[in-house]
């Protein structure tokens, strides 16, 4: 079983997000970056199913050359051998074209990604390389399970789940619950440090959208409190005044 | 040229997000001079069809195909990308459910367009096609521009108002040919959480968290919630004990929900849980210590004991529904 894992590399979750030259720019000075905390589920699943023999994973990022600490830690959480497609990723298209391009001749029997990467949130990049490879695609996973060929899923929905079957090979976007997340131990770090990391140069690929400008939310007004032995007030003021029930 | 929606349905009914949807498409529609052609797959009745007008679709395409009874995501992506192409459709939306997740980026890739998703308002209506949507958790917004000649948006459910234009749509049959490669996905099972509101689609959202103790104290959360017709969801760390299920949890890694009003109860408001409901119209913040960073975001607040506060909540709604 050969496994494609896709990993982005994002800001820590606590970091305060601020902007640059105009609001244009992200600003990246002080920031910490993680493997994105989806794709850490979806690694740690492939890990676990190819455990023992049973298969080969490899991740994949597209990014600059800053994201080689990211990549050597899903590399120490277990996976076999990476790889870099050595440019700035654009926007989803751009990174779901230059791994469809990378995964086209490799008869990957599974491609997994994240539900979503924490900074775009766009869950965009399963379901693109999915039609890029004409293979089947779900998002979201809360389950994933291998019999032979075929994996089954849990696929949520509003109302609750479907449980789908799917031959090999597909794509697919994992959420909480197909994991939990694999805290790298020492021996895993030091085997990070030999395993194979292989960087390709992009594809040209045509531009389909621009982030233009970034704006931060407006600030709530000053909270209204309401002392607590008067309780029943809130419930006045969020019918007459909030009007939301 | 045309702008298409995709009218999602749910067990034959189409929800609220998906009028909000048709609302917004038809508002793109006039911004380009021209008409909303809507796309229902799988069995809706025609008078359900035909509600689609009512929010401003002048044509509906219907398609009842067996094969399509329930939701294949490359089956009907094929159909969707087949029907805009032949109504001429530059602009696809969609509703940003979990299903259109699915569907908007195959859809994009198979019209080469620009996918802009999860929008949050209509786009400029000047010469560059730009719509907002919510990045890094909810901490900002980006404006982002589709520079390709098709697009595809996808809205975030409840960030559109609906609009009644009181329209009446024309409902026609419209068949795709379809591949069988396109039917390798098989839904073994269908499994409902429960008959209560699902709390992807709430307007109303009562939440609790490590603060309630237990989840033998859950009870009184449910009460405060049937009364108001609001769905429950809780903290990471309640549904990593396993007091809640998974379903119900919000945040950075669970799901994000943008709710007319959200109840926070014995939540501290860690970031990766604002995250997930940051964008909520009126939070209110019920925690006993006054310096949770909850009331920072917060519109209401109360500061005291869920065990105190919760059921005098309860008779005050009881209270104003007898009223
Ligand atoms: C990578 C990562 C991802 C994460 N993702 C998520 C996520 O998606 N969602 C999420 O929720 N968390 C997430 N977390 C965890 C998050 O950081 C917090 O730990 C969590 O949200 C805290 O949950 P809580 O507020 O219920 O509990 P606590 O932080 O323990 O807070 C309990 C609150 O209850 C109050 N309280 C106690 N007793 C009472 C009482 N009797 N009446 C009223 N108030 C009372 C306390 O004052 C306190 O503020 C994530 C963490 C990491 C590192
Ligand atoms: N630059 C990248 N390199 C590799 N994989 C990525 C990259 N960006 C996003 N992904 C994958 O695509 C998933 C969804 O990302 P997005 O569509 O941006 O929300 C992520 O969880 C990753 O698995």
């Amino acid at each position: 079983m050969k496994i494609l894992v896709c990993i982005s590399n994002v800001p820590d979750t606590t970091t305060k997000i601020t902007f640059t030259d105009n609001n244009t720019q992200f600003n990246t000075a002080g920031v910490q970056f993680i493997l994105n905390p989806y794709d850490e589920i979806a690694l740690s699943r492939a890990v676990e199913l190819a455990e023992g023999g049973k298969g080969t994973v490899t991740v994949i990022n597209v990014g600059e050359v800053s994201t080689e600490p990211t990549i050597r830690k899903a590399l120490a959480v277990g996976a076999d051998e990476a790889v870099r497609i050595n440019a700035k990723p654009h926007d989803a298209y751009f990174v779901a074209y230059q791994i469809a391009e990378y995964a086209k001749d490799k008869a990957f029997d599974m491609i997994l990604t994240g539900r979503e990467s924490i900074d775009y949130n766009g869950a965009k990049v399963a379901g693109m390389i999915g039609e890029l490879l004409d293979i089947p695609s779900v998002s979201i996973i809360k389950k994933l399970d291998v019999d032979g060929t075929t994996a089954t899923v849990d696929r949520e929905i509003e109302s609750g789940k479907e449980v789908i079957t799917i031959p090999f090979p597909f794509v697919a976007g994992t959420a909480e619950g197909v994991a939990e997340w694999k805290i790298p131990n020492m021996r895993g770090i030091m085997s990070a440090r030999t395993k194979p990391l292989t960087v390709v140069e992009p594809k040209e690929v045509k531009t389909l959208s621009e982030i233009l400008s970034f704006e931060t939310p407006a600030p709530r007004g000053q909270v209204k409190l309401v002392p607590a032995d008067d309780a029943a007030k809130l419930i006045d003021l969020l019918h007459n005044e909030a009007r939301v029930f | 040229m045309s702008v298409l929606i995709y009218a999602e349905n749910a067990d034959g009914k189409f929800k609220k997000s998906i009028f909000e949807a048709v609302s917004y498409a038809k508002a793109i529609a006039a911004q380009n001079n021209t008409t909303l052609v809507a796309l229902s797959i799988g069995n809706v009745a025609a008078a359900e069809l035909s509600a689609l007008g009512k929010y401003g679709a002048e044509k509906v395409l219907n398609v009842s195909n067996d094969k399509l009874k329930s939701f294949v995501n490359q089956a009907y992506a094929s159909v969707i990308a087949e029907a805009a192409k032949k109504e001429g459709s530059t602009i696809v939306v969609l509703s940003n459910s979990f299903s259109g997740k699915g569907l908007a980026p195959r859809i994009a890739v198979k019209l080469g367009a620009g996918l802009s998703d999860g929008a949050v308002s209509l786009p400029d209506a000047g010469a560059r096609f730009t719509v907002k949507k919510s990045v890094f958790s909810g901490k900002a917004f980006a404006v982002v521009e589709l520079t390709s000649e098709n697009k595809v948006v996808s809205l975030t459910p409840n960030s559109y108002k609906l609009v009644e234009t009181g329209g009446n749509a024309t409902v026609e049959d419209f068949t795709s040919d379809l591949k069988d490669s396109d039917f390798k996905t098989i839904i073994k099972d269908i499994v409902k959480a429960t008959d209560k509101v699902s709390l992807p689609d709430a307007e109303l959202v009562v939440s609790a968290g490590r603060g309630l103790k237990g989840p033998e104290n859950w009870g009184m959360i449910e009460e405060l919630a049937n009364l108001l017709g609001a769905a429950t969801a809780c903290s990471k760390p309640v549904s990593d004990a396993g007091w809640r299920p998974h379903s119900e949890h919000v945040g950075q890694t669970g799901i994000a929900i943008s709710p007319n009003l959200y109840i926070a109860i014995g939540i501290s408001g860690a970031i990766q849980h604002l995250a997930g409901v940051s964008s909520s119209k009126v939070i209110v913040v019920i925690n006993k210590d006054p310096e949770a960073p909850f009331f920072k975001v917060a519109d209401y607040g109360i500061v005291g004991d869920a065990f105190e506060v919760v059921p005098k909540l309860i008779e005050a709604v009881k209270q104003l529904k007898a009223s």
